[in-house]
């Protein structure tokens, strides 16, 4: 590590404010930026911690039925509370360890945006919110890339609504050391269709499986998959495993999502 | 029944309050006054000349005591290889310099050129990266095959990426190639031998103390063998005097070999706290740890095992390439020679058998014996082609390796490798097994996983080992530099308590509980009474540390005699108490006696008067009670076993899941069961964490892509089934007091070939035309192979 600062606001607007110097930056849970400094990959001057700030914790219900998770919420928190969007609550169960579900934080997870996370799978499959401090953005327009999102610097995840399914399940199909996703797919099945997430696969990081979300909006089978073809063009190939290999998983787990939904 | 804290009672550990409770003393752990901390300069090409190394802007930073550079080593020796191996021509192994740090070139990604120290290790990180450096890259050196064809070269000065082409047995080669030539049947396979980073959970790290005033050196470090490190710095590297050179390796969290060898981080340590009269300290991160511990096996072979259309073995041939990596490391020759080829001929009766291994030099990390060392890369190839054979033969893969076991009236057996193994029963060990594993009822278990879209496989095989290692005579003449005794002292103190130091090291594995049961149960005494010391070489005699499952089977023997002189002078001492003769005297449950008579002393009687020696016969009989004894082995001892796993393969992804595993080992006599099991257990962890996961991959730059967690995978609880372990009623060695025969790399040996046979048995029932598919078995390996 180099020497950095560190403030721990209490309020959102005075969060803001640290983070308007240039070289500050937000730390969540920490899982991913304290090793990075560990490594001496980044020198931020100042870190901002976001978790001494009451508004951004915690989990409840919008009045319009959303589950709302606070952008400072560990993930252990949300597996607990999130009951009213079980699939939401087992997808946040089964990140990392428990360490790591006791730091880590859904803001921290969205704005670093891997392209292995489960979160983006969870607000992109919802059709979620992310709120910030300064506008609401609607997931489909968030996600940019891997690593890459729609916040300015020094925007803070305030908020994340997730829009509540039917039914839903999020099928995870580990990489055996990180064990992040290899690939992981959240299927979501709302009133008016169904939204099917993919992360881990793809090298422009989490996106939408059109063919499948049609068809299965048309039946809500796995069998219904059985003529799409995912092709492992642009897909990750890495020492775990190739991008035909991650495009194949990308249909096993689409289908043992379905069955899996409840 | 063993006596509560004797021969085979299954105590518990004492050391483990001690870990459990944080109390232990790791390297890093020591702290001493003033001291100040290294940081290394480490290559991140694999392959470069080094133009210049500017240290000026670094000397300048805040707390910055000294910089070295290869430069300030030039005049000192380097760290050598401790075996010579000879070619086939009768060439002896080429042995480029290894300096203590990078010189001219840097060799592999990690390889330390510089090294920074400073009043805190922050402040020498800072001045690492202030460091000035020009470094010419090179085209890295990494595929073995090319490596071997020439081009760029690791060492120009060898002119070839060839360490050694060692033939095993040259003279056996014609016959070997003729029985071949003309056998009825011959199974060919080519395999790789995964590379695997050590991963001890204790990182490296070393503490240099220098005394001025006595021009003394202590060293604390992470070694399984302080009198080999002791050895090594002063006969060849830095040359300080051995009498002037104190190691001491504290607690060490995890060896698995790779803390065997002399590292230069070490002697950059001492050279440092000799030049700024200060201790300096350096501890490893974990990346370091990824990037410069000797790593393990990487080997690629073509075996062939030629049979008679009934089974009957007739000959195996090998052709091997070893990766030796970058620079020889202390044993990285013995490894894939005389610890693999000496192996080649398994638990069978087959009459031929040639071995040839090239031992190449690339831009990696050196490659060294870990866990198993050459054994496993023996078992893996032998029971692999076994079982591929058997599927050629259409026989039953259990039948066709008892057809041709050495069977127990064989024993002393000389191998066609040329080993004399002296005892095992290898058809029991089977018949044991095929119980444990339940094999009648696996038809029943496939149909239900079948029904469930799983394929299902039952896999075995049988391993044998050479450990105890090693006879000096036979090593000598074989290539080893050094001698393979072990040596202890026992020293009865005058309250009748007992200190025994050990020349074995204990990092995992007991010897603080194991070695007092032996002594314990030869006195008669309490176990708690006696207390091990190891790990200090101005404490213990001049022993050869623990790797090879040496420890209770050399030491321990050591420890043995060591015993048996205590007791015989202690028996003089009872016997002058008692008015006696010596010859009269019995010992029993810590009394002596004279015989046919109620009269005795007790063990703590005798202990005293050795140290009080009022009226004492100082004429015929030295006062203390103290003795050491030096043991060298007649043989190798040579554990063996059959293992059974059955395996479920999700054939929708690939997945391998380990749904049962059964070890039957024949590790002759048993001290302590439960340490055993438990060093079964670790051993089958890393056996099938190199089977499924662990992945070393270097990519054609020299890059280590699986340098952290993140992409390396250990095996967790969660990877591996309850065990089913069984060590009873082994085989005793004929030839050690104990008739031990040394389980600690067992597990490692005999399991990764288990879970490939499974998993072909599995593709196979499911119609996949698979007949080999290359460790670790990562779901995405197992899922490709299954697209044919
Ligand atoms: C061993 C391990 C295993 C893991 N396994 C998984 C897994 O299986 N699945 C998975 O999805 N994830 C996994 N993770 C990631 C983890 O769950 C966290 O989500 C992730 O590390 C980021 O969250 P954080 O709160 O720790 O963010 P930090 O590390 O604190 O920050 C990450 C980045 O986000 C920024 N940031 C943080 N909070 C905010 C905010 N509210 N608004 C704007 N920017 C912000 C920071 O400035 C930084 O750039 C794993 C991590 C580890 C260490």
């Amino acid at each position: 590590m180099y020497e950095f600062e560190m403030t721990r606001p209490t309020t959102i607007a005075d969060a803001a404010k640290a983070l308007g110097d240039e070289d500050a930056q937000a730390l969540g849970g920490g899982q991913t930026l304290i090793p990075t400094l560990k490594q001496r990959l980044a020198m931020p001057s100042a870190l901002v911690s976001l978790g001494a700030i009451p508004e951004m914790k915690g989990v409840c219900m919008s009045d319009a039925g959303e589950v709302c998770v606070g952008g400072a919420t560990p993930h252990a928190v949300v597996a607990a509370e999130a009951t009213a969007y079980p699939g939401l609550a087992g997808l946040a169960a089964h990140i990392g360890d428990p360490a790591v579900r006791n730091r880590g934080t859904v803001g921290g997870s969205l704005a670093n945006n891997d392209p292995s996370a489960c979160y983006p799978a969870a607000a992109l499959a919802s059709g979620a919110t992310i709120v910030t401090n300064t506008r609401e953005i609607a997931a489909d327009d968030y996600f940019q890339g891997m690593f890459s999102t729609a916040l300015e610097d020094g925007e803070i995840i305030t908020e994340v609504r997730f829009p509540v399914p039917e039914v839903s399940h999020y099928e995870k199909f580990v990489q055996p050391a990180s064990r992040f996703a290899l690939v992981g797919v959240m299927v979501a099945k709302f009133a008016d269709g169904v939204r099917v997430a993919v992360t881990g696969a793809s090298e422009d990081g989490v996106y939408r499986w059109t063919e499948a979300e049609a068809a299965l909006s048309a039946s809500f089978s796995a069998d219904a998959l059985a003529d799409l073809a995912v092709s492992g063009d642009g897909m990750i190939s890495d020492l775990h495993g190739s991008g035909d290999y991650r495009a194949h998983l990308v249909k096993v787990m689409t289908g043992r999502a379905v069955a899996k939904a409840a | 029944m063993p006596k509560d804290n004797g021969i085979g009672a299954a105590t518990t550990r004492r050391e483990d309050i001690r870990f459990l409770t944080g109390e232990g003393q790791y390297t890093d752990d020591i702290n001493l006054t003033g001291q100040a901390h290294a940081v290394f300069a480490r290559s991140d090409v694999a392959n470069g000349v080094i133009k210049s190394i500017d240290t000026t802007a670094a000397m300048d930073m805040p707390g910055v005591l000294a910089v070295f550079t290869g430069e300030d080593f030039t005049e000192v020796g380097g760290n050598p290889a401790g075996w010579l191996i000879n070619s086939r021509d009768g060439e002896p192994m080429k042995e480029p310099k290894r300096p203590v740090l990078a010189h001219g070139k840097v060799r592999h990604v990690g390889d330390a050129y510089a090294a920074v120290i400073a009043e805190t290790k922050q402040q020498a990180r800072d001045a690492v990266e202030a460091l000035e450096v020009e470094i010419e890259e090179l085209p890295a050196v990494i595929d073995m095959a090319s490596a071997i064809g020439g081009g760029e070269l690791v060492h120009d000065e060898i002119e070839t990426n060839v360490c050694f082409d060692w033939g095993w047995i040259e003279d056996n080669r014609a016959a070997t190639d003729e029985a071949i030539k003309n056998a009825p049947h011959v199974t060919t396979l080519e395999l790789v031998n995964n590379r695997l980073v050590p991963n001890a959970m204790e990182p490296r790290a070393s503490t240099a103390d220098y005394n001025p005033g006595t021009d003394e050196y202590t060293l604390y470090t992470t070694s399984q063998n302080p009198h080999l490190t002791r050895l090594l710095i002063s006969a060849f590297v830095l040359g300080i005097p051995e009498n002037k050179l104190r190691v001491v390796a504290p607690d060490v969290g995890g060896g698995f070999g790779s803390k065997i060898y002399h590292y230069g981080e070490e002697a950059l340590v001492l050279a440092a706290a000799k030049k700024l009269k200060r201790p300096v300290k350096w501890t490893a991160s974990r990346t370091e740890a990824f990037l410069t511990d000797a790593h393990g096996r990487d080997h690629v072979t073509k075996i062939e095992l030629a049979c008679e259309k009934d089974g009957t073995f007739i000959a195996f041939r090998t052709e091997t390439m070893a990766n030796v990596g970058a620079y020889l490391s202390n044993f990285s020759t013995a490894t894939p020679t005389f610890l693999h080829g000496t192996l080649m001929a398994g638990n069978y009766t087959v009459p031929n058998v040639y071995v040839n291994v090239k031992a190449v030099f690339t831009n990696t990390a050196p490659v060294d014996a870990y866990r198993g060392a050459g054994r496993p890369e023996a078992t893996y190839s032998i029971e692999r082609v076994i079982d591929m054979a058997a599927r050629e033969l259409g026989m039953d893969p259990i039948e066709l390796r008892r057809k041709n076991f050495i069977k127990p009236d064989q024993y002393p057996f000389a191998s066609a490798a040329g080993l004399e193994y002296d005892s095992g029963n290898y058809d029991a060990q089977m018949d044991k097994l095929e119980a444990m594993i339940d094999r009648d009822g696996f038809a029943a278990r496939r149909a239900e996983s079948e029904k469930n879209g799983k394929l299902r496989g039952l896999g075995v095989n049988a391993y044998i080992e050479a450990c105890g290692i090693a006879p000096s005579n036979l090593v000598g003449v074989l290539g080893s530099r050094v001698g393979l005794y072990d040596a202890a002292t026992v020293r009865v103190n005058a309250t009748g308590n007992l200190s025994v130091m050990v020349g074995a090291h204990s990092h995992g594995q007991g010897h603080e509980t194991a070695f007092p049961q032996v002594v314990a149960d030869m006195l008669g005494i309490e176990a708690e009474s006696i207390d091990i010391v190891h790990g200090d070489t101005a404490k213990i005699p001049f022993g050869m540390g623990t790797y090879g499952s040496r420890s209770l089977a050399v030491c321990g023997s050591a420890v043995v005699r060591a015993t048996e002189k205590i007791i015989a002078k202690a028996k003089k001492i009872a016997a002058h108490m008692l008015e006696a003769s010596d010859g009269d005297i019995e010992l029993k449950d810590g009394q002596f006696s004279v015989a046919g008579t109620d009269k005795s002393v007790s063990f703590g009687e005798v202990a005293l008067k050795a140290y009080i020696p009022h009226q004492f016969p100082i004429e015929d009989i030295e006062p203390g009670l103290e003795e050491t004894a030096f043991y060298d082995p007649a043989n190798f001892t040579y554990p063996s076993g059959a293992y059974a796993c059955e395996v479920e393969v999700d054939p929708q992804t690939g997945k391998v899941t380990v749904d049962r595993f059964a070890a039957a080992d024949d590790f002759g006599n048993i001290i302590n069961p439960m340490i055993v099991t438990g060093q079964v257990h670790g051993g089958l962890a890393q056996g099938i964490g190199q089977a499924l996961v662990e992945n070393t991959t270097y990519d054609e730059n020299g890059q280590l892509l699986s340098a952290s967690y993140m992409d390396y995978c250990m095996p967790r609880a969660d990877d591996l089934p309850f065990y089913q372990v069984d060590h009873s009623d082994g085989t005793p060695c004929t030839h050690n007091p104990l008739g031990v025969k040394g389980c600690g790399e067992a597990g490692a040996i005999g399991s990764p070939p288990t879970i490939i046979n499974a998993v072909v048995d599995a593709l196979q029932s499911g119609g996949h035309d698979v007949a080999h598919v290359d460790m670790p078995l990562t779901p995405s390996r197992v899922w490709t192979a299954m697209q044919g």
